[in-house]
């Protein structure tokens, strides 16, 4: 890297990644789970990113926000509460006009290019609800403690995506027999050269399963900016870090794409956790990347310390989710993991979905009671009582008490 | 050593033009201070730091800063890097 790089390479990232607060903002204590480290207490806030609704602020730039908790009494995450996610801080607005996907690649007989207006009207649009969840999610709740964003449990939502299949858009682009993986960018990067853009692969099965889709539409509406806007990959059950935001290219690779962020991150090691979908082309020997979302779910009411009157009826409510196999039970605990009782399931919103579920009990006696949920999914999956831990801090999926007080 | 000079001026004008659309965060005044704002605030958030702590000791502290050299490409030099690896290790490390 020379100067004249890192100098035009500032230069954009001054002009483009200071995320602008919205309107009135003014930083509000935040509120966090328990078992986050100490520092992580001292500087988070509460803080509206522009067009959101205040999110628990990790980090400024790259923009890094969690949801707070409450929102997960619903299935639907509403599209100003969903979190966000950047890996390098040079972060610009896509005008949609002027906007051009790139799908090409050397294992892609017939390249060519979409304008944002093409890839609505081009293709057959499809819905899906599927939960969009950060590998990191829980991350600040690792014990030990590791380095990283330190997510709390709020670095996920569920919406309704809509646009092209994956698979039809790719067909076009007359794919060639000896293609292994669909690598994917978008328009983030780093204030420096130096530094490896954001570029992922997914393998070719998983670009080909009907459920992958192209996603401009967001709950009804346009993409927000901070969640991908105009477009971005979605990639049901499987972790965030493949959801490529602000879209720009989609590549048909005959080799393993070995760029930093598929070789370098977002690895978990081999045999830890119970992963159905392997991504077998970027395994190696000792570890393989993060596909799936393991088995878990939220308590989102009540909250943390919430208190009551004795014999008054407490309404336990969260949402479950897992990597695409479908929610089959969730059982909720009002003393701590001794004994447990089946909740009640919410509609079903799609096996990649959060299925939302409730339990209510009385508040016979009074004291602090811990309450949890444990979800099991149809292939008999369920969250795990202690932490398998692993050196990046995924797959956090352990029965995570809330506390209450009755009084 | 001069190419570390100009470099880390660089870095400081855009830690200054950053810093002056985002929200201060003070790290604390301690020998290392300004070349770690400096050097650390040209592609992410001070922020990054004090969540982070005070979990992170010395090796862990050495690996992060060796990271955002050999795999993020920051351009730091050796004798600065050990600066930026002793202030934080100190201040945002375990108690001693």
């Amino acid at each position: 890297m020379d100067r004249r790089q890192v100098l035009q390479g500032l230069g954009g990232a001054m002009a483009l990644t200071v995320p602008p607060l919205g309107r009135g903002a003014r930083a509000a204590e935040a509120p966090l789970v328990a078992g986050l480290p100490s520092g992580t207490y001292e500087i988070a806030t509460l803080e509206p990113l522009q067009g959101k609704r205040p999110l628990i602020k990790l980090t400024t730039r790259p923009p890094n926000y969690e949801t707070q908790a409450s929102y997960f009494t619903s299935a639907i995450t509403p599209n100003e509460a969903f979190f966000v996610r950047y890996h390098l801080s040079t972060i610009p607005r896509v005008d949609a006009a002027n906007w051009k996907l790139d799908i090409g690649g050397e294992g892609a007989a017939t390249p060519y290019m979409l304008s944002f207006n093409e890839l609505q009207t081009n293709f057959e649009q499809v819905e899906i609800a599927a939960v969009c969840q950060c590998s990191g999610n829980r991350r600040g709740l690792s014990d030990p403690h590791v380095p990283g964003v330190q997510w709390g449990p709020g670095a996920m939502g569920n919406a309704v995506w809509r646009g092209p299949r994956l698979k039809d858009v790719l067909a076009r682009a007359g794919l060639k027999r000896d293609v292994v993986e669909i690598v994917v960018d978008g328009a983030d990067g780093a204030p420096l050269t130096a530094t490896p853009d954001f570029v992922k692969s997914i393998p070719l099965s998983k670009a080909l399963d009907e459920n992958t889709i192209i996603a401009h539409r967001m709950n009804g509406e346009a993409l927000p900016h901070y969640n991908g806007f105009p477009a971005r990959l979605i990639v049901p059950g499987w972790t965030a870090t493949y959801w490529m935001k602000h879209l720009t290219s989609i590549r048909a690779a005959t080799k393993p794409y070995d760029g930093f962020w598929m070789r370098g991150a977002y690895r978990i090691p081999n045999n830890m956790f119970p992963v159905v979908q392997r991504f077998l082309s970027q395994e190696t020997e000792v570890n393989t990347p993060i596909t799936e979302m393991v088995v878990n779910s939220l308590i989102a009411a009540p909250a943390e310390g919430q208190r009551f009157q004795r014999g008054q009826v407490i309404d336990v409510q969260g949402v479950a989710w897992d990597g695409g196999y479908g929610i089959a039970r969730v059982d909720v605990s009002a003393d701590g993991g001794a004994t447990w009782r089946p909740a009640t399931l919410g509609p079903d919103g799609g096996r990649f979905a959060f299925r939302t579920w409730s339990h209510r009990f009385a508040g016979d006696s009074r004291g602090n009671r811990r309450i949890m949920a444990k979800a099991t999914n149809r292939i008999g999956q369920s969250q795990v009582d202690t932490l398998i831990f692993n050196p990046a801090g995924y797959h956090n999926n352990v029965s995570r008490p809330t506390t209450i007080v009755i009084a | 050593m001069r190419q570390s000079c100009v470099l880390a001026a660089i870095f400081m004008t855009v830690a200054a033009g950053v810093a002056a659309q985002e929200k201060p965060i003070p790290l604390k005044d301690a020998p290392g201070r300004a070349m770690t704002e400096n050097l650390c605030s040209g592609c992410h958030s001070l922020d990054y730091i004090r969540i982070n702590a005070p979990f992170m000791n010395r090796q862990i502290w050495t690996a992060e800063v060796n990271k955002m050299i050999q795999a993020f490409g920051a351009p730091i030099q050796m004798n600065d890097a050990n600066a930026i690896v002793d202030y934080l290790t100190v201040n945002y490390g375990p108690p001693q």
